[in-house]
Parts: C-alpha cells; structure tokens; sequence
C-alpha cells in the first residue's frame, strides 16, 4: 500500500505554500530588470528586504519572507534537454566527419569518396593494394580507430572516476594507473625489460605497472572504512607521486637517447597504431559500457552519496569496487597502447555534462562518441601541424580542450561544487 | 505499516555507539529521535538504512526483518530524507525525483510514462513542480528539502526516515517541511533538534543520552527540564504553548545579569 494512493492532495502545507508560488509570480514583473543583473549581484538584491514594497510587512501569513529564495534568473532558467537520439544522432554524425577526415588527411591527401572506397573494397573482401589503399588500410585506419577506442576509453573512465570520488576534478589517472604504466613502460624503453617480447614489451610492461599501481591503491583505500572518497584520492595522489619518483629515477640514470622516447611515451602518440593493438583495448570498452549502462541509475544514486544512495536499495561498496575496476581497465588499456594521454579524461566528461546534463544514461554514450570524436580530432592536429614531425598526444588535448571547457563555462552558469 | 526497532544496538569502529534501542513506530504515526549532538540519533537512522549494520538487535518493518531484505525491496519500503545534500554534478530537480525510481527500476530499463506520472505527481504533491527544470545546485536549502521529500514520495515508500531534516531552514520551511510530512500520512521516525517542535508535530518522542534511550512518551512527559538537564546539560524553561499546550523551550542564561 502506498501513501500517494490512499490520501489526496496534502491539505497542510499548500497553506503555507502559495506563498511560494504567488512569490515566484509576483516577482515575474520586475523579471526583465533581474534577468539583466549579474547573478552575484541579483542575488544579493533578494536576500535582503525589499524597500520597494510599499506594503507594511506586519501580518506574517499575508506577505512572504523577503528571503523567499528566488535564485537569479540566469542561473535559475529552465534547464532543456535536447532529446537524446538527436544529440547521439549529431555526436555520431561528428565521429564519422572526424574519421574521415582522419584518414584521409595527412603527407598524403585522400577525398573521403576515396577513403570510403578503399574501406567498402576492403570489407567487402577485394584488398586494394594501390599506394592509397595501403595508406587507407594499413596505416591510417588503424590508427584512427585506435584513437576513437582510446578517446571513448578514456573519457568513460574519467566519468566513473568523478562519480567513483564525488569530485568534478577527478581523472582516470588519479587511481595511480598512469603513473604506474609510466614505471613499467620507462623500466621497458631505458632497461630494456621485456625485450624478447618485441614490440608488446612496452605494452606489457606498462599494464604490468599498472596493475602494480591498482592494486596497491586499492588494497590501501580499503582498508578503511570501503572505498571511500577521500582515501582513494589521497592514496592515489601519494601512490602517484612515488611510482612518478620511480620514473624520474629511471629517467635520471638512464641514457639520454632513450630519455627522449620514454619523454614521448610519457605524452602519449598513436605514433605505432596497427590492426592488432584494437581488439583489447575495443573489447574492454565494450564490456565496460555494457556494465555501465546498466547502472545507469546506480551512477546517478552514488553521485549524491554514499548514503542516499545506500538508502536507495545500492549496494554501495560492490558499486564502488566494480566502478574501480572498471575505470582502472579502460585507463589500463588506453595507457598501453597509447601512452599517458592528459585532460581528454578530465575535460570532455565536462563537456558531455554541459551539453546533455548529469543523467549518466545520457553522458556515457554521449561520452563515448564525444570523446571518441575528440581524439580522433586531436590525433589528426598532432601529425599535421607540425609535419613531418608529430606532436605529442598531451600536448594537443590540454590545447584545445582547456579553452573549449573554458568557452563552455563562460556561455552557461556551471555549478560544479558550487553550493549556491 | 510498523517499523519497530528492537535491541538495536551498533558498533563504529570497535566503539559501541547506541546500546540496545527499542522503538516502535505505528500505522502513520510521525516518531521523533531527540538528543544531544553525538548521542547516536543519526547512527541509528542509518543503521536502518544500511550504512551501519547492527551488532546486536533488528530492525522489523511490519513484523519482517527489514536488513534481511533484498536492498532494493527494502528500499521500496522506506525512503530516507537526510539533511541538506550537495551535489558535485548539475542535475535538475526533476532528475532528482526521477532517482527516486532507482528501487523500481531493472538495469537498462528505461523512464517509463510511469515513472514520470510518479515524479510529476510527488512534485505537485509537495508542491513544488515549479522547480522541475531547475538546477538542482541553484535551490535553496528549503526548496532543495522540498525536492528531497518529493524524491522519498516517487520512490513510493510508506516508511519515512528523517535526519534533522529542518536544520540549517527558516522558520517558514521548517514548519511547512514537518506539516508537509504529517499531511503525507506515512509511518514517519525523524530525529530532530529542535525539541519545541518535535513536541508540536510528535506523537511520541525518545530522548536519548549516550546512546541510550534515556526516556520516551508523549513530548509532554519526556521533554522536562529535569530530563533535559540530564541529557544535554542545559537550563531551559519548560513552558506550555499557548494553543496546543505541547511544551515549548525557553532558554535562560546561567547569570542572567550578566552584560
């Protein structure tokens, strides 16, 4: 039995508030000259008593409080959201554009009518062994994909990673994955390790670091009290700085020659992209997204906390367990076939979020096409604008997306942390 | 419609926080958990809610073993408004009703017209649809609580867990937050700071001190001056409200001469 079935509307307190709503009318006149203030300023304006008001504010029921909280227009403006086949529908649309242009620009110019060929040939089972072709298919594609895996990979583990630690400035590489890979992959390029595996070394020395780095993050934070917010972050910022300690020590006594490739690795390049790196890296996205959206709503309970979303039927700390795991993976995987890639995991969750809200049944496949889309993008400036050489991948992604975030935060009110 | 607490008694960290609590909520009475500020109101409103697990002692709604449920059953059951909650990420106050169906609701299925019927529905019950589109971080700490109890209200609970859910309010939302859960008829155990109101809106109080109930009644017979000198170490005067005769606290100063 519910109570919503077996009472009408609540007699009681509509006494009290029409108040509430007459005020939200009354001050709808005076709306345009509210609307034109700052914020701040409109703000302050309401919390204190009208002087305007002409009425003698000495019958309590009759007049409401001064302090009826009318929060300033601007920031109180209803919020629209676009549906979400129309915005999944422009993101994917901007993916394919992305790709395309991904494969077909560089030293060698491709028309995307050219690159479409060349990949319907190819799929269809008719290789095309011209010079274009082999560019197309061999060694841009791959390359392209991989980008998008990674652009998506990171981007979901940034949003886990936020949720994971209630904290809008959290990235995939705060559980301590990166700097761990980082040891791995340095002790691989200035020692050597590994090398009878080839080409994979760095991959597996760097997962093999990681792995290091997450478990012991994770075994540290448990044992307190679960996974909770603050512990993760400390250890995972401590951890950090030790493995990053390691690093420079091996930067430190290795030789300068190799120096300048773990550098490059450090900032991350889709520079040695081919066909057998995706399958990992796609599968553990898959996976990883098909877990997630079906939490969904789970995610959306633990983003107000702990508790409220204890009071909601979740099981909190096996959420927090698999989101940890979840977001190591996916930043694991990236970290092994990319290098460590900076700001895509920290920024595009916000860019997503500003576009489509917080509901992460909307931000995390809108995140994957988005993020997607954006490394693809940011591979494409990095072997273009300074060619023949290649920049590296951290150097692009902090570039453009600080000032796209930023651009975002100026057009419409951002309350990340805010309290007010 | 019962929650009964029975020998509840619960450990943090190896300390014994509230020993062997026993309370009984009835079919639509409003229960209030009074204190002092560390006296184990909250531990054992989140031992309900799983946070905390028991050391000792149950929890039973309607007679069954409520800790024993599935999460989600329980969670259908009762529905928890805390005090204010901040929230890192911009949702609107609708999203955060819609949570609300979380308990409802299988994994990947999606917003059914059901569940926005629920949510319009608490929204206009509480009174605040206005607010649907609006950031949720951009309310007041009154309208925030509003949007709270319309989220326990989707979530379709008969049982409602207050933590001091009018602190940090003005006197205008506190009174209209508390009528607003009266008028809602469900089986309410709110723990509460205000001792004046708490006797306004109760039907029942317990007061605890140490983690133990101290006494518990009617608020006229428990909220005593002698009662809460032992509790919370104050001086008050005890002094009958003019219209519901339930009592009502005036504070004194220890040397009232003093500038």
């Amino acid at each position: 039995m519910r109570q919503d079935d077996d009472h009408a509307a609540s007699p009681a307190f509509p006494a009290v508030l029409p108040v509430a709503v007459s005020g939200v009318r009354a001050s709808s006149p005076d709306g345009a000259t509210e609307a034109a203030a700052p914020p701040a300023q409109a703000k302050a304006a309401q919390a204190k008593p009208e002087p305007a008001k002409p009425e003698p504010a000495k019958s309590a029921p009759a007049k409401p409080e001064p302090v009826k909280p009318e929060p300033p227009r601007a920031a109180g403006r209803r919020r629209d959201r676009a549906p979400l086949p129309v915005v999944m529908a422009a993101c994917a649309a901007l993916l394919l554009v992305t790709m395309v242009a991904g494969v077909g620009l560089g030293s060698v110019g491709l028309s995307p009518a050219a690159v479409l060929h060349v990949v319907s040939e190819q799929l269809s089972g008719h290789p095309d062994n011209t010079v274009a072709g082999i560019i197309v298919w061999q060694i841009r594609l791959p390359r392209v994909l991989l980008a998008a895996v990674v652009g998506a990979a990171l981007t979901t583990a940034g949003v886990v990673v936020q949720v994971l630690v209630r904290n809008a400035l959290a990235d995939p590489f705060l559980l301590g994955v990166s700097s761990g890979a980082s040891v791995g992959a340095t002790a691989v390029l200035l020692l050597g390790a590994f090398a009878s595996l080839g080409v994979w070394a760095i991959s597996v020395g760097s997962v093999l670091g990681a792995l290091v780095a997450m478990a012991v993050v994770f075994g540290v934070s448990l044992s307190g009290r679960g996974l909770a917010p603050t512990q993760l972050i400390l250890c995972g910022v401590v951890l950090s700085a030790m493995f990053e300690s390691v690093t420079s020590f091996l930067i430190f006594r290795g030789n300068p020659q190799a120096t300048q490739s773990v550098l490059f690795w450090l900032l991350g390049s889709f520079g040695l992209a081919s066909w057998n790196q995706l399958p990992i890296p796609a599968l553990a996205l898959v996976a990883v997204m098909a877990y997630l959206l079906a939490q969904g709503r789970s995610l959306n309970a633990l983003a107000m906390g702990a508790e409220p979303a204890a009071a909601l039927g979740i099981d909190v700390q096996q959420l927090r367990r698999n989101l940890f795991f979840a977001a190591s993976l996916l930043a694991g995987v990236s970290v092994a076939v990319s290098g460590v890639i900076g700001f895509v995991g920290l920024v595009v969750p916000h860019i997503v979020r500003l576009i489509v809200g917080s509901d992460h049944r909307r931000v995390l496949p809108v995140g994957v096409l988005f993020g997607a889309s954006f490394m693809v993008l940011g591979d494409l400036l990095a072997r273009t604008i300074v060619a023949p050489q290649e920049m590296p991948m951290g150097v692009i992604t902090a570039f453009i997306g600080a000032p796209t975030l930023l651009i975002l935060i100026r057009r419409r009110p951002y309350l990340y942390g805010a309290t007010q | 419609m019962s929650l009964q607490l029975d020998g509840l008694s619960v450990d943090l960290t190896g300390r014994r926080i509230v020993t062997d609590i026993s309370i009984t909520v009835g079919d639509g009475q409003f229960v209030g958990l009074l204190g002092p500020n560390g006296s184990g109101k909250s531990t054992i409103l989140k031992t309900i809610y799983r946070v905390h697990r028991p050391a000792a002692g149950r929890v039973l709604l309607d007679g069954a073993d409520l800790l024993a449920m599935r999460p989600r059953d329980a969670a259908r059951r009762v529905a928890v408004v805390a005090q204010e909650t901040v929230s890192e990420f911009d949702f609107t106050a609708a999203e955060i009703v819609m949570i609300g169906r979380t308990p409802h609701k299988q994994a990947f299925s999606r917003d059914t017209d059901e569940d926005r019927r629920a949510v319009t529905e608490a929204m206009e019950r509480v009174g605040c649809e206005h607010l649907a589109h609006r950031s949720f971080n951009t309310l007041s700490g009154g309208e925030k609580q509003l949007v709270q109890i319309a989220r326990a209200l989707a979530q379709g609970a008969d049982h409602l867990i207050l933590d001091e859910p009018t602190n940090h309010l003005d006197i205008r939302y506190q009174l209209g937050i508390l009528e607003l859960v009266v008028s809602l008829g469900a089986t309410v155990l709110a723990a509460l700071h205000d001792l004046s109101l708490a006797a306004l809106f109760c039907q029942t109080v317990h007061l605890l001190a140490d983690g133990r109930i101290a006494t518990g009644g009617p608020p006229g017979a428990v909220i005593t001056p002698a009662a809460i000198r032992t509790a919370y170490g104050a001086d008050v005067l005890v002094i009958e409200h003019p219209e519901t005769g339930t009592p009502h606290l005036i504070p004194r100063r220890i040397q009232p001469e003093a500038q």
